[in-house]
């Protein structure tokens, strides 16, 4: 018996009436990973083509691979180049024991890096995967709606914007506030006017400071502290990061500590141009984001400051430091909580990298800004569409009477 | 005699002054950060309430309509300063911690909304009744709210620890969000769902449907 008529067989008990049918959504979710669905457009008017939802949010999914797997190798690699300076030579516990066993712990080594980092990062994405999941699937099944693969794209950028040492279970409530608050009460995807794993990142940012930011968090090894590169540039500027031995170099190809898949620029660079090659990603958000920062530090270079060393901090610099690249290219562009017109994507773009200068640079209380930059331009969207539209109505009407 | 009892209890649940008509949010925010601080300002807010549509009840038909405002809000200012007073001199440190809300009190819309919609039309009995009702949904909302902050934010209940902290040794990883204002938001739209949940007729009218496309 092969698969298709295997779940076609099993297909009646999940319908209305059936003995299953509150696991309906669980159902059709195993259905359409396997196959394509089978429905088709039966309403007047519509486009043919064969991009849908699916196929789009599986495309970002892949696209995250290159930044997961330098993600990965940079954890371990910084984890074990910490150890070795701290004459460490194993780690207590069940992750320790798994490493050991598979590897060592030899920051030269790819092997033992790619070993140790994904013993990091798997538990984390394992954990979130699940426990979003299952709130997914709750909603789903008591709403009556289907389970959407955008929570595949939500729980695999929210693994990669976590600190590598972040616990476990902060992780599983991160998630469940995102997909529960930022999504599932607004009416689940393509309703949600905040990316949702931002959103779950914001809360653990605020709930557990001591997890989410400060020194300790971004290498995963116990006791060891180090700034990321835009915690030293802030107290420091970029003298500070030249006698830490940190080249721009470095800080584009990721090997600086940070949060996990946030550190590459050039990994996360390959995904999103795959993104924009696929049209998936808007250009003009990603191109606004950029012309934004590049215009406002400009203008903050020109000011400049005798204590604030972030001042002199050039757009280069702040483009491969932090989340900016990652958020640029993969949680602007989520075409749900972006402005929707044309000319909406680029003041949208645009007032997210003028924020994330600002909020690095003039508010000495948050080191990074890209996340709370994203949130609030999220919440601008549907302000800037409405004006948008309105000016083009302004306009045809001035222009036809 | 059914009516009277409606008057009083039906502003709990069924027609909640923030609940349901979103007045008085701006305290719910500021004073939940702990229970007793909370329980003191319900105290303060329901007295208020209650007083203040009394007053405005007994004097409704001398007042003239076109300065009607300026009288409630003198009786309500008065009342404010009298608790005010009391709380100064019998709570102390609880009316330190409440500082400017008690005084802000005055411009409570319940307080407000209550005086014009209710004690201007209705004799003084069931506008003491409306008063407390109304004073017990506010109260019902913040004590609700402050629990959930003051449990998870700092693992106690009125000061006494009920989650041992970890920075006292114990498990406890407090939750830093729940002691920030916004979390408040979040507490109080928690509870807006549960109540709606439990009483379906609250919930607003789609303001849009979706077409169907497929199926």
């Amino acid at each position: 018996m092969n698969l298709r008529k295997m779940l076609d067989s099993m297909e009646p008990h999940f319908h209305k009436g059936g003995k299953y049918e509150k696991f309906y959504a669980l159902y059709e979710a195993v259905d359409t990973v396997f196959y394509t669905p089978g429905y088709v457009t039966k309403s007047n008017a519509h486009v043919r083509d064969g991009i849908d939802l699916k196929r789009m949010m599986i495309t970002v999914w892949l696209c995250t691979f290159p930044v997961i797997l330098f993600g990965i190798y940079n954890l371990g690699l910084q984890a074990n180049t910490a150890m070795a300076a701290m004459d460490m030579t194993e780690i207590d516990g069940l992750r320790g024991a798994i490493i050991g066993a598979l590897a060592g712990f030899d920051p030269t080594s790819l092997w033992d890096n790619v070993i140790h980092g994904a013993a990091y990062w798997l538990p984390i994405y394992i954990v979130v995967f699940v426990v979003g999941g299952f709130w997914e699937v709750l909603f789903a099944a008591v709403r009556g709606h289907e389970v959407n693969e955008g929570f595949f794209v939500t729980s695999i950028l929210f693994s990669l914007i976590l600190p590598p040492d972040v616990p476990l279970w902060q992780a599983a409530l991160g998630i469940s506030f995102g997909v529960v608050v930022g999504k599932e009460v607004f009416g689940g995807t393509g309703m949600n006017f905040l990316n949702p794993a931002l959103t779950g990142r914001a809360f653990l940012f605020f709930a557990y400071p001591a997890q989410m930011s400060g020194d300790a968090v971004w290498t995963a090894v116990d006791g060891f502290t180090g700034a990321t590169p835009l915690g030293i540039a802030a107290l420091q500027g970029v003298e500070g990061l030249a006698a830490q031995g940190i080249t721009w170099m470095d800080a584009f190809m990721g090997q600086i500590p940070g949060s996990i898949g946030e550190v590459s620029t050039l990994a996360i660079f390959i995904g999103g141009g795959i993104l924009l090659w696929t049209r998936i990603a808007a250009w003009r958000i990603v191109a606004g984001v950029m012309v934004g920062m590049i215009a406002m530090s400009l203008l903050l270079n020109m000011i400049g400051s005798d204590t604030n060393p972030l001042f002199s901090m050039p757009f280069y610099w702040h483009m491969v430091l932090g989340g900016f690249a990652f958020g640029m290219m993969f949680m602007a562009t989520d075409p749900v909580s972006a402005s929707m017109t044309n000319m909406g994507k680029w003041y949208f773009g645009a007032l997210i990298g003028v924020m994330v200068v600002l909020i690095r640079v003039v508010n000495p209380a948050f080191p990074e800004g890209m996340m709370l930059a994203i949130l609030f331009a999220n919440l601008c969207a549907p302000l800037i569409d409405y004006y948008v539209v309105e000016a083009n109505i302004k306009r045809r009407v001035a222009r036809n009477g | 005699m059914s009516k009277t009892k409606d008057i009083l209890i039906s502003p709990i649940f069924a027609n909640n002054p923030i609940a349901l008509q979103i007045l008085g949010v701006c305290s719910a925010l500021a004073v939940t950060s702990s229970m007793s601080v909370t329980l003191v300002m319900c105290i303060a807010l329901t007295a208020v309430v209650t007083f203040s549509n009394l007053f405005i009840s007994l004097i409704r038909n001398q007042v003239p309509n076109n300065i009607r405002i300026i009288v409630q809000m003198t009786i309500i200012a008065s009342l404010v300063i009298v608790v005010d007073q009391v709380l100064k001199a019998y709570a102390y440190e609880i009316s330190k911690q409440l500082s400017v809300f008690v005084g802000l009190i005055i411009t409570n819309c319940i307080v407000m909304g209550r005086a014009e919609a209710f004690a201007m039309q209705n004799p003084p009995l069931p506008s003491v009744l409306d008063g407390i009702g109304n004073g017990l949904g506010y109260s019902v909302v913040l004590i609700f709210v402050a629990f959930l902050r003051e449990l998870f934010g700092s693992g106690s209940l009125f000061g006494i620890e009920i989650l041992p902290l970890v920075t006292n040794g114990g498990w406890y990883y407090s939750n830093g969000m729940m002691l920030l204002p916004p979390s408040a938001f979040f507490v109080i739209g928690g509870f807006i769902w549960l109540l709606r949940t439990w009483k379906v007729d609250q919930v607003e009218k789609a303001e849009f449907t979706m077409a169907k496309h497929t199926k």
